[in-house]
């Protein structure tokens, strides 16, 4: 809206251009979208800009409709949280993860932050519990969805032999972007637009 | 510099470090210390046997005390992932390399006894243990001596927080301010990272560009539905869509101007007759009014337009107050539908060979379960009900690559292996000779409605090859549930196979009726035009069946199933609608020759499609529940689209230009034997006009000979360096497994001895020893 581009000033948008793979038009209507759920008393540009005063709780960044369906919101919002808590979002951190997500952004940066969001206990790697919870993740929260004992053993003995380089159990971040590398359809699906 | 261990171990030294060719020397050192170790092996034997049974699998034990839980937390491998020291150090690695020009050490500087890891200095890591602020005022230093465009792209790249970025921005900005003046000397160094600056600034221009025409896009939002309710299989088929209408626009923009503009600007002396009414049919026969217009090769004139009267040929045909601008017409109609089939050629080439670089790459068909959880997940889908299916579909998927392992576990015995070869060959020669039966029909037909040339009849033709094309893949599809393929992915590509031998059968009997009996009956009566509404009407058919089929296929499926309360809806089959539009064009090349404006039609019949589609697709359709590999699917299907379908359009042509006799009473090329001898006239004149062009005719005998030595050198070189690439990925992947049973096996010896009480911090030094 016209309002808004108006408010935004030049040099910071264009600071956000440079440091994030957005484009103008992605920033505004970033903006735009942030303003909305932010509280009534803070919806003005400075207010949103300034990390203190106004963060967005998580629980309102999960009723976007770009992030309602996705099985991996909270961990999401989790990754590109800078609170202390990691329960609220800046509008630099929603900034964050839109240009992670954007069309532009480069493989590398995706895979590694696909790593974080893949690691529920955040230790660096994807241990069995790890990829155990990533796979009920995928296939369904309901009882019936998900896969017998057995299948996730064998599924996740698959993976590990298949990625695990180093035979230590886990896998690292070296070893994750060395199996995304081989897929090329990643980059395409690990994609947010607003 | 190769980065030897500098653990101590009981070598002789004195000596330059032993070579692999010395390997007695190497292997009396070892020797000692195995005879060491196996006088203490009798003496640790229990304890040995205690770590034995919990080594076995090669799996690290678990149960390690919590000092060494700790130490193995702070790993740097596993740091990585996590800490912004790790990653600032890593990138601060990387700025290094940038910034210098050698950036791989001479093989003549390593020493002879290094592992066979080319990359040695490449690891990501610093190796000396420093704090944090000394890495960020480092990575600070390094970012000042970039270029600003190098430095925004270096940031832009790095995980870390906008607010961090922000900061290191401003720290460089500053300091670069200060020490400008030192910059100058090291210059020089900068003159290949100069280029590269050209090379992003150009690129960020580009993607300036990009972004407007971004914004521009009409169905950027329709995309977006599309791909939310549905995920990146159906989007993949719209894409394909957008492809074809860019290369109908290709088609256009040599076409429009310099064919059919200049000849609506000089209109030939109306020689023909005007008197006939309008008949709706002839929007479908392409008859009628239209046969005289500059839609056909009829219409366009062999002469050079333009020309002033005061030249000494063709009087007739002058005009008194010409612009001096002569415009040979044959020349120019031979030569633009030239060029434009050429550039066709380099984009198609151009987006065949980038598109397999991006989805086939070394390996690429290996790890498929872990690509599958992954990978699988595409984050576009928005709506519940469509992520509810990705669930059942990824869990199907998963289900289905864990039975087909089994299955690869205990092999099909030699009788049941046997039957299934008995199986699929049978079904492969019924598929063939249903092929071979339909071209029968079509050619036995052709031949019967040869006699009649009443306008309605004309129609019959296009329809009867339509019904085929419509109703003989439901059969295949019928043939294909009796066999039993280990992959569903391998299904999808025998049925596309088994479709495209169908209309590319079809349609190369068509061509050699028209080339054939069709040129003998009519002879001088301008068969081009005739070949050229042929053309238009078969792709008029073609869009009605298309329509024809999603209202019945879709449409009134959803209907019938709604009354029967059924759940599930039709589902969208990609791979026969993509199979419809790479036929519809290479209708469209087979006939550009013949007809210069059907590139307009398609593009028409394309964009109505796209709604049409669209529309069809949101009201009636779900998902496609068979897993799909969109990256292979778009590179397989811009192939097919390069090599039957172009290939052939390019190999009809050619036999139109060199080979056939056109029509004395019509089109531009009337009073010459071949089309070709157009330009062989030109070449002629020009050798009258200045004698020193003759070697140019000479060469270019050579010139496609020439080329193709080079394509094929070029291919070999790049055959042996992936292989080459294939092996040093083997011996990189043994070291790895090496470098990590060492880890494991350290590890195992120093844990009991390390001290309880370390301080926990990120940069926790681990002990001494184990730096390498």
């Amino acid at each position: 809206m016209g309002s808004s581009t108006s408010q935004l000033s030049k040099e910071l948008l264009s600071e956000y251009q440079e440091l994030t793979f957005l484009t103008k038009q992605e920033i505004l209507l970033a903006h735009k979208t942030f303003i909305e759920l932010l509280p009534p008393e803070s919806q003005n540009v400075v207010d949103s800009l300034t990390a203190q005063v106004s963060r967005v709780p998580t629980e309102k960044v999960l009723t976007l409709p770009e992030l309602k369906a996705n099985p991996f919101k909270d961990r999401i919002c989790r990754v590109f949280s800078t609170a202390p808590e990691k329960d609220s979002l800046s509008f630099e951190d929603f900034l964050d993860l839109l240009s992670v997500f954007s069309d532009a952004a480069t493989p590398d940066i995706k895979s590694h932050y696909a790593f974080r969001i893949f690691d529920f206990d955040d230790d660096g790697t994807l241990n069995k519990e790890d990829l155990k919870q990533l796979v009920n993740r995928l296939t369904g929260t309901e009882e019936d969805t998900q896969l017998s004992p057995s299948e996730m053993n064998q599924l996740i003995q698959n993976i590990l032999e298949e990625s695990d380089i180093d035979r230590d159990g886990t896998i690292n971040l070296s070893e994750f972007q060395h199996v995304i590398s081989r897929s090329p359809d990643f980059t395409s699906s690990f994609k947010i637009v607003l | 510099m190769s980065q030897s261990p500098s653990f101590i171990l009981s070598i002789p030294e004195g000596k330059e470090s032993p070579s692999p060719y010395d390997e007695s020397i190497v292997h009396d050192s070892f020797h000692q210390l195995i005879q060491e170790q196996s006088q203490q092996a009798e003496v640790e034997a229990l304890e040995l046997q205690e770590w034995s049974s919990r080594d076995k699998g090669k799996q690290a034990p678990q149960n390690y005390n919590s000092a060494t839980l700790r130490i193995l937390a702070n790993m740097p491998s596993r740091t990585i992932g996590r800490s912004r020291g790790a990653i600032i150090s890593q990138y601060y690695n990387q700025t290094v390399k940038l910034r210098r020009k050698n950036s791989r050490p001479l093989l003549r500087d390593m020493s002879s006894s290094a592992r066979p890891s080319i990359w040695q200095n490449d690891l990501e890591l610093d190796l000396t243990p420093r704090e944090e602020e000394e890495k960020r005022s480092l990575l600070v230093k390094e970012l000042q001596g970039l270029t600003v465009a190098q430095r925004d792209h270096m940031l832009r790249a790095m995980p870390l927080s906008l607010a961090e970025k922000c900061c290191l921005r401003q720290d460089s900005c500053i300091q670069r301010g200060r020490q400008k003046h030192h910059h100058r000397s090291q210059t020089q160094l900068y003159c290949c990272s100069r280029l590269q600056y050209h090379c992003i600034a150009f690129r960020s221009l580009w993607y300036g560009l990009l972004s407007g025409l971004y914004a521009l896009k009409p169905w950027h939002y329709s995309l977006k539905q599309i791909s939310g309710q549905f995920g990146s299989s159906v989007l993949s088929y719209f894409l394909f869509l957008k492809t074809l209408i860019s290369f109908n626009v290709l088609l256009l923009l040599f076409l429009l101007p310099f064919i059919v503009a200049v000849q609506v600007a000089f209109p030939p002396t109306s020689e023909f007759p005007f008197s006939q009414s309008f008949t709706g049919l002839e929007l479908f026969t392409g008859r009628g009014q239209f046969t005289h217009t500059v839609m056909f090769y009829g219409y366009y004139s062999n002469f050079t337009l333009n020309q002033p009267c005061s030249s000494h040929q063709n009087s007739d045909h002058c005009l008194p107050k010409a612009a001096h601008l002569p415009y040979n017409m044959p020349l120019a109609y031979l030569f633009t539908v030239g060029v434009s089939f050429f550039t066709t050629c380099i984009a198609l080439v151009y987006s065949m060979s980038r598109s397999f670089g991006k989805s086939y790459q070394v390996g690429s068909t290996l790890g498929v379960h872990a690509i599958t959880v992954f990978c699988s997940w595409d984050y576009r889908v928005t709506q519940k009900r469509a992520a509810r299916l990705q669930h059942d579909n990824i869990r199907t998927q998963l289900k289905e690559l864990l039975a087909e392992w089994q299955l690869k576990q205990h092999p099909r015995s030699m009788c049941g292996r046997l039957q299934q070869m008995i199986v699929l060959l049978l079904v492969w020669l019924l598929c063939l000779g249903t092929a071979v039966g339909c071209a029968i029909a079509v050619y036995s037909f052709s031949e019967f409605m040869h006699e009649k040339l009443q306008e309605v009849h004309l129609l019959a033709l296009p329809l009867i090859v339509c019904i085929i094309n419509l109703v003989i893949p439901y059969l295949y599809n019928a043939f294909a549930s009796w066999e039993q393929h280990d992959s569903p992915v391998l299904e999808v590509y025998v049925a596309i196979c088994r479709n495209l031998i169908l209309k590319m059968v079809i349609l190369g009997l068509l061509c050699y009726h028209w080339m054939g009996r069709k040129i003998r009956t009519l002879g001088d009566q301008c068969w081009e035009t005739f070949v050229g509404q042929e053309l238009y009407r078969f792709m008029v058919m073609d869009f009605i069946f298309i329509l024809l089929d999603t209202l019945f296929g879709e449409l009134v499926w959803r209907l019938i199933v709604e009354r029967l309360k059924g759940d599930r809806k039709p589902e969208f089959d990609v791979a026969r609608n993509v199979l419809e539009l790479i036929y519809g064009q290479t209708l469209t090349w087979l006939g550009v020759l013949f007809s210069p404006l059907l590139p307009a039609i398609q593009l028409l019949k394309l964009l109505f499609l796209f709604y049409i589609k669209k529309i069809s697709l949101m009201a009636n359709c779900q998902a496609p529940r068979k897993p799909w590999r969109a990256s292979h699917m778009t590179t397989i299907f811009i192939t097919l689209l390069c090599f039957p379908s172009f290939l052939g359009a390019a190999i009809f042509l050619s036999y139109a230009i060199w080979q056939v006799r056109p029509s004395r009473t019509c089109g531009p090329f009337r009073t010459l034997d071949t089309i070709y001898e157009a330009s062989k006239v030109w070449i002629r004149r020009l050798e009258e006009a200045s004698p020193s062009i003759t070697w140019f005719t000479w060469i270019h005998h050579f010139f496609f000979f020439l080329v193709d030595c080079c394509r094929l050198a070029v291919i070999y070189f790049n055959i042996q360096v992936v292989k080459g690439q294939r092996k040093v990925i083997c011996l990189l992947k043994e070291q790895i497994n090496n470098e990590g049973e060492d880890k494991i096996f350290l590890i195992n010896k120093l844990s009991p001895k390390l001290p309880i009480s370390r301080p926990c911090s990120q940069s926790t030094e681990p002990p001494s020893c184990l730096h390498y």
